[in-house]
């Protein structure tokens, strides 16, 4: 029987910036099509572990693995070609400010196939429907609230139809119903393409309606895996603190 | 010695930061859309500063000339005075210095905050190119439109200078045409002018590097753009020194 290859892994992280140590000995394993949700609180090096996916940071030891090719040995021309596969949701959006929303989600794909402009302006309506946001498509980011802004930003993540999507704090700031609204397109993707989500975040309601298994990090290591419940019931004092 | 150091490393990593421009320039993708644009925010947006600095030169220079001249009974040479030292000295260094405040700083500064807004990670895991396209288009930008907008406040200083000449001693434009470019050589206008490219290259990549290694918020963004400025500044004046001295060398006095 052959072994499932998990879709992302990484095995044994050590990253350090100066003298502070973010990640010390971080394992994490997803398997394709599931939703792991990174938690813990700030500065935990949530973000420092999700930018090693996709190779924004390299490494001081340990390995990074995503669909079979080990990010931080990949030269740049394998990096990019990953990364076409990836699609990552920063935190604050990181919409282009000078260009509308269709701006920013053609100037993504205009770059990576070969469509023509009304192809791909069909296709960019489509994604903006699909975040139901079909009229914004003439605004400018400034233009748009914390939500609407995330909406978007999660539609140029996936406008390349990645296997992989990446969230960094994909609800932060926002009011429960936008939280709702995020976290359900998320859980979309999933069942609409079978996408796998990594997706950090402190916000336990995104959570509980994303995370098919949860990672708490404290200090730099993953202090509990498991389901959200097992991590919920958990005994360790910072678990209890966390969840309440 | 702690602080040679750091000014070492920071001068080598300027340095490197250069080396990856030339590395850069002439591959594909050649963002020639980007590129334009820049030309456009460079070019046409600085081009009210420049003229209006440029008018201002030119005026002051011929009024404060005047007397001076007059007391060695030279006033005849106002107009070759005015056209040697606005093209071959004032035009380009003071363009150059107004230049580096606008685009050094804003560079810095747009840089900067789309550092810090996760813009440029954004096109970093999009497998574009942001240094080709943040970086490449703004220094070339930069290494093109100098040089226009330096002929422009030259022109611009030297009209200045004889609408001061008219008002004060009702000169004839054709005499001041005449003893203005009869006393400069194509030499002269186009190491000159030429060096602006030089001085853009050195403002912009200051600007870039300077907003582009940003870490943290909203204040080191200020920073950047400061020490842009600053930077960029010194280093026009530094560089003219320099420059100066080849055209001596090429060229003679």
């Amino acid at each position: 029987m052959t072994e499932i290859q998990p879709e992302i892994e990484i095995r044994n992280l050590h990253k350090a910036f100066g003298e502070r140590k973010i990640l010390q000995g971080v394992s994490v394993c997803v398997s394709r099509g599931s939703t792991l949700a990174v938690m813990g609180g700030s500065g935990t090096g949530k973000s420092v572990l999700l930018k090693h996916m996709v190779g924004l940071m390299a490494p001081d030891s340990g390995e990074v693995w995503v669909q079979g090719k080990r990010v931080d040995q990949l030269d740049r021309s394998s990096l990019n070609a990953l990364r076409l596969r990836i699609g990552y949701l920063f935190q604050g959006g990181a919409l282009f400010d000078s260009m509308t929303v269709e701006e920013n989600l053609d100037f993504v794909l205009r770059r990576h196939s070969t469509r023509s402009h009304s192809e791909r302006t069909e296709q960019i309506q489509e994604a903006i429907a699909w975040v139901n946001l079909p009229h914004a498509a003439a605004q400018y980011p400034a233009e748009l609230s914390g939500g609407q802004k995330k909406r978007i930003a999660l539609a140029r993540a996936i406008i390349l139809r990645p296997d992989i999507l990446l969230c960094d704090e994909p609800t932060t700031g926002l009011d429960p119903v936008s939280v709702r609204t995020v976290s359900n397109l998320i859980m979309r993707l999933k069942a609409e393409r079978g996408i796998t989500t990594v997706a950090i975040t402190h916000d336990l309601l995104c959570a509980e309606i994303i995370a098919d298994q949860a990672t708490f990090l404290y200090r730099g290591k993953a202090l509990a895996e498991g389901t959200l419940d097992e991590l919920r019931t958990g005994a360790h004092p910072q678990l209890r603190e966390f969840f309440g | 010695m702690r602080v040679w150091t750091k000014i070492l490393d920071e001068v080598g990593a300027i340095a490197a930061f250069s080396g990856m421009f030339f590395q850069q320039l002439f591959q594909r993708p050649f963002e020639g859309r980007e590129l334009i644009r820049q030309m456009d925010e460079t070019g046409s947006k600085s081009l009210f500063l420049v003229l209006v600095t440029g008018c201002s030169i030119g005026i002051v220079l011929s009024m404060q000339s005047r007397g001076t001249l007059a007391r060695f009974g030279a006033e005849a040479v106002l107009p070759s005075m005015l056209a040697l030292s606005v093209v071959k000295e004032i035009g380009p260094v003071i363009t150059s210095l107004v230049l580096a405040g606008r685009l050094g700083a804003g560079i810095a500064a747009e840089l900067g905050s789309m550092r810090v807004t996760e813009q440029i990670d954004a096109l970093e895991v999009s497998a574009l190119q942001p240094f080709k396209y943040l970086v490449v288009t703004r220094v070339l930008a930069c290494v093109v439109m100098f040089p226009l907008l330096t002929i422009a406040c030259d022109m611009v200083a030297l009209f200045g200078g004889y609408a001061e000449s008219l008002l004060s001693s009702h000169l004839d434009y054709r005499l001041f045409i005449d003893q203005a470019f009869s006393s400069l050589r194509l030499s002269d206008v186009l190491f000159s002018t030429g060096k602006t490219g030089v001085f853009g290259f050195l403002v912009a990549i200051i600007g870039c590097y300077s907003g582009y290694h940003v870490r943290g918020g909203t204040r080191e963004v200020g920073q950047a753009a400061m020490r842009a400025v600053v930077i960029g500044s010194l280093l026009v004046l530094l560089a003219d020194v320099m420059m100066v001295r080849l055209s001596l060398i090429l060229f003679g006095s």
